[in-house]
């Protein structure tokens, strides 16, 4: 079965980065994601449970860093324990392209160019504008004191104001950067190494090594990657 | 398989296996590969080999030459296709890892040890290797 982009996507696990050499020699650095066995543990339909979805579940846990309830509904798709477990919104349509216990492999993104890759992003704790949006910050010396990496002015009445006389919200500040779902958009399918579950994706990917990803195929792609494909 | 097994498995097959022994301060021919449109065609870069980094698919080579008095740098990876072949044309004596100091020398004091002494051993070095 091949994965289309709005069903199930892939969970695997990112390995790490590494550079591959492509046909004409160019060197191109890729990310390594495995992916094992994807199993869907559990469809959701309208009638049962009013919508449709499916869940998957992926990687290897020991029973007892599971627990029992887990251990239960993994066993009734016909599973090992498994240690990771999402839901997926699905058209209800192709909802009947899923069964309990089927398995999803590499296999699925087969004749898919581009994928999006979703992952929680590094934890850089609270930053200040300068590193967390590129703000500029103040001039090194003309008078500035003590304010070199300050934001400046955040705006008077006019621009930026709500009602009630607060800030809109969302103006930009300081904060906690990182540690948040990040979707990295159509990135090129480098290799597919089904036997060795292992998928090459070009460029960066969200999250830490050993940091566990989702994958689909690419939604809408970059007007530069549409020329491409 | 371990992680760091696996992202070395993923490029295994682009290492080179018939490498010639390079050392640091050895002088070296590189034959690099250039393609012009459909052409291709070798070009020999002829230098020293001043240092060597990284590891496994990641390893760099930079190869310093000077030509009418303007030193010219080259740095590639070890394993890149664009590379067909390395010659070591002479092998020299140097003691540290890598041989900056010879961005600041000039003239004569440019040249390095010949290592004429152990060319024997490293005649043997390399009959081992191979």
């Amino acid at each position: 079965m091949t994965l289309s982009s709005s069903g199930a996507h892939l969970i695997g696990q990112k390995i790490g980065m590494t550079r591959v050499f492509d046909e004409k020699g160019v060197s191109v650095p890729v990310t390594v994601i495995q992916v094992g066995a994807n199993v869907v543990t559990q469809v959701r339909s309208p009638d049962v449970d009013g919508y449709a979805a499916v869940q998957i579940g992926a990687g290897d846990i020991k029973p007892r860093n599971s627990t029992m309830p887990l251990i239960g509904h993994d066993a009734k798709a016909g599973s090992a324990p498994l240690r990771h477990h999402k839901e997926f919104r699905v058209p209800e349509k192709d909802l009947g392209n899923y069964e309990l216990g089927q398995e999803l492999t590499l296999g699925a993104l087969e004749g898919v160019r581009f994928v999006d890759v979703i992952g929680t992003s590094k934890g850089k704790g609270f930053q200040g504008t300068m590193k967390r949006h590129n703000f500029k910050g103040q001039q090194a010396s003309h008078g500035v004191e003590r304010k070199h990496r300050s934001p400046g002015s955040i705006g008077g009445h006019a621009t930026n104001r709500g009602h009630s006389g607060k800030l809109k919200k969302g103006k930009r500040m300081s904060g906690q950067m990182g540690n948040e779902r990040v979707t990295v958009r159509s990135l090129d399918i480098v290799r597919i190494d089904a036997e060795n579950n292992l998928l090459l994706v070009k460029g960066p990917v969200p999250g830490h090594n050993k940091a566990w990803v989702e994958i689909r195929p690419a939604i809408r792609l970059y007007k530069s990657k549409v020329q491409k494909g | 398989m371990g992680h760091q097994q696996i992202l070395e498995s993923v490029n295994a097959d682009a290492i080179k296996t018939d490498l010639p022994r390079l050392d640091i301060g050895d002088t070296i021919n590189v034959h690099c590969r250039i393609v012009e449109g459909e052409k291709e065609r070798i070009q020999i870069f002829q230098g020293t080999l001043i240092s060597r980094k990284g590891r496994g698919i990641n390893e760099m080579i930079t190869v310093r030459r000077v030509v009418d008095d303007i030193g010219i740098e080259r740095t590639w990876p070890i394993n890149s296709p664009f590379i067909s072949k390395f010659e070591v044309m002479r092998r020299a004596d140097a003691r540290r890892a890598k041989l900056y100091f010879l961005r600041d020398r000039v003239g004569k004091s440019r040249r390095l040890r010949d290592r004429r002494r152990g060319l024997k051993h490293i005649q043997a070095e390399t009959a081992g290797a191979q």
